[in-house]
């Protein structure tokens, strides 16, 4: 789970690691309101949402003029804000986040994440502050610098040394030696306790007057840790999140829209993939991904059949059930039960293979329904290619 | 032969009175693997399908001998129920538990580093060795006794890789779901080299996923040490950046972790990738000639 940048800096501010003195605005009243509280030289007007690329799609306001921030708050709320990790369509502003501004000297990035090769929590440093990192680790990588935090004793003194010493923080501004030490110390606990997937500080400036503040700031969350952290999923935004999405969490269903035309409905998620995999090697394009998980139940069959046809882009469905503790004539009837409680308007391929697979298949070919049935999963994609046309 | 299990392996399954876990402990039993134990707290004294229950894993090594643990404790107990399992003498860990916290793995992988213990998934479907245990999830009928082992981050997708084998008459022998979790117990790299020693083990079938970099260290080992074919599919072409694709384990980050990336590292290692899932039974064939 991912969350905006306001709730990224109050947990930040929360673990004791400097952020500008900022708030959540959401109207231009506010704006003012909060402007005159703030009372700074320079505002920054933010727009809150979950992608990078702000900056540069023209999300971020800087003035130096109290009367302005009002103006500037209207013109970003509402706005459809278009980044190069949005999408052409461009993701709604309904939140901005107002700050001071500050006085960099130089910025840094900083991040910690979970190393999958190690297994540890590694922080990531680099001096190419409010870079891509991604673009610093491909063209400079010996600008990255990685240090792995042992979990059975934590942060230590040494870790965060190792970082400053490695950034040549000494001789940029030795003032913010230990500041330093102690801010990795913070993140490290944040990232900890609160079950975080990424913590990224990026800038991480060292200001004129020497100290540190982190400028920008991305949290993101592991799902399975949520549950330990009832504040954490209260800042959830479904308004960031796919609505057909949003439905297949509350049916436990695991659903991930596609661009492509056809929706495939598939037990487990290895196979989900391989079955989108497939759907392409046909010549078509996958509308989703999604695992209705080991039982394939007439319920979750049904629910899986309304988010499918939810999808305009959808001209087929393929479902493609390997049976294995569950047996396939089950399947079959939950097939059979949910098409007929949800009117399927476009052509269907099932694919059943596995525990009792031959009866499954007669059973649905005998349902008077209109379905094609298949047992091979390269004969059963290139049938609903074949019934939908080839991807547009 | 085999790997990791066989017909003396004894198992105690952990969270056997919860739904899950007395129906697979049945399961289990019923294909002929020693289920000697189970252990639900504060249930001692039960039966499980004849399967006597334990309050602790320590009481089931005490009482029954047993060497290996399934477990399909919830994912807030799980991190206990393994070292629990650790500290009791157990040798293999089998999690098949879907939903962890990767910081609890994270403090458990380390807690087990250096230690004579095993640990194999979560979020998998276990291990079988073809007609001898059966220690997991996975429908066991469809499982032919044969020359192939298999090594997986996946569950469905490895069932329809085995049911292609098995229709083709080649068969398995150990079959190995090491999970999709992004920090797990055993990788590829562990896997490969009990395949590659393996006396009965004549092709070896990988199968990955988008994410993370196991299949890149997987052939990396491979080039330098494997001898017999090893036929590989990567699921999730077709999968976006930045989307987690049912498990928590698969997801491409930073322009990392892709299947065309992987696919062309394993193919450099000399390893038959294979596009279509519905050929790799085919392409196992083929590389032993037969």
């Amino acid at each position: 789970m991912n969350v905006h940048e306001f709730q990224a800096k109050s947990l930040f501010a929360q673990f004791g690691v400097p952020v500008p003195r900022g708030k959540e605005i959401t109207s231009p009243d506010a704006a003012t309101a909060w402007a005159n509280e703030l009372n700074t030289p320079v505002f920054v007007v933010k727009a809150q949402i979950h992608a990078g690329g702000r900056g540069k799609a023209g999300g971020v306001k800087i003035t130096k003029d109290k009367a302005a921030v009002a103006g500037l708050s209207k013109e970003l709320i509402g706005k459809a804000l278009v980044t190069h990790q949005t999408g052409p369509k461009g993701r709604q502003v309904n939140r901005l986040l107002m700050e001071e501004g500050a006085n960099i000297a130089k910025e840094l990035y900083l991040s910690i994440l979970i190393d999958r090769d190690t297994g540890w929590p590694t922080f990531i440093a680099s001096t190419e502050g409010g870079m891509e990192i991604e673009e610093v680790a491909a063209h400079t990588p010996e600008k990255i610098i990685k240090e792995a935090i042992d979990p059975a004793v934590g942060f230590q003194g040494h870790n965060g040394r190792n970082v400053a010493f490695a950034l040549g923080l000494q001789s940029i501004e030795p003032a913010v030696m230990n500041p330093f030490v102690k801010l990795l110390e913070n993140l490290y606990r944040l990232f900890m306790e609160k079950n975080a997937a990424l913590v990224e500080i990026n800038p991480l400036i060292i200001t004129k007057e020497k100290t540190l503040v982190a400028l920008d700031g991305k949290v993101s969350f592991d799902d399975n840790g949520l549950f330990k952290h009832e504040d954490v999923q209260q800042m959830r935004d479904l308004n960031e999140e796919e609505p057909l999405e949003i439905e297949a969490t509350a049916n436990n269903l695991n659903y991930v829209k596609l661009d492509g035309n056809i929706g495939c409905m598939v037990n487990g998620a290895g196979l989900a993939m391989a079955t989108m995999d497939v759907i392409k090697l046909a010549g078509s394009e996958p509308a989703n991904f999604l695992d209705v998980g080991g039982g394939a139940t007439k319920e979750t069959v049904a629910a899986g059949f309304r988010i499918l046809l939810k999808d305009p882009n959808v001209k087929g469905i393929f479902i493609n059930i390997f049976g294995g503790i569950v047996r396939c004539e089950r399947i079959a009837h939950g097939v059979i039960e949910a098409a007929k409680e949800v009117k399927i308007s476009v052509p269907l391929v099932v694919r059943l293979q596995g525990t009792n697979a031959e009866e499954g298949r007669k059973l649905l070919a005998e349902s008077g329904l209109k379905l094609e049935v298949a047992n091979d999963l390269w004969e059963a994609a290139q049938k609903i290619v074949k019934l939908t046309g080839k991807a547009a | 032969m085999s790997i990791l299990v066989n017909k003396n392996t004894r198992v105690v399954v952990q969270g056997i009175t919860g739904k899950e876990g007395s129906f697979h402990a049945t399961q289990c039993k019923a294909y002929g693997t020693k289920v000697v134990a189970g252990v639900t707290p504060g249930k001692a004294g039960q039966e499980v399908e004849g399967i006597p229950v334990f309050n602790t894993v320590a009481d089931a090594v005490k009482k029954t001998e047993c060497d290996t643990s399934l477990i399909f404790v919830p994912p807030p107990f799980c991190a206990d129920a393994i070292l629990e399992a650790a500290d009791a003498g157990i040798k293999l860990v089998i999690c098949i538990t879907e939903g962890i916290p990767v910081n609890d793995m994270v403090k458990v992988k380390r807690a087990l580093r250096g230690r004579d213990v095993r640990l194999i998934g979560p979020n998998c479907p276990g291990v079988i060795t073809v007609d001898e245990a059966k220690i997991g999830i996975m429908p066991g009928f469809i499982h032919k006794k044969g020359v192939v082992g298999v090594v997986s981050r996946s569950g469905t997708l490895t069932y329809e890789a085995v049911h292609q084998l098995s229709t083709l008459g080649l068969g398995e022998t150990t079959c190995v779901g090491i999970g999709g979790d992004p920090v797990n117990g055993t990788g590829f790299v562990d896997v490969l080299p009990l395949f590659e020693k393996d006396a009965e083990t004549q092709a070896i079938v990988m199968i990955g996923e988008i994410g993370g970099d196991a299949e890149e260290k997987a052939a990396e080992f491979i080039k330098k040490n494997v001898k017999k074919p090893v036929i590989s599919f990567i699921a999730g072409i077709t999968a976006p950046p930045g989307r987690r694709m049912g498990h928590a384990g698969a997801i491409i980050s930073g322009g990392k972790g892709t299947a065309a990336e992987k696919m062309k590292t394993l193919e450099a290692a000399g390893v038959k990738v294979v596009k279509n899932p519905a050929e790799i039974g085919a392409a196992v064939k083929k590389a032993l000639g037969r």
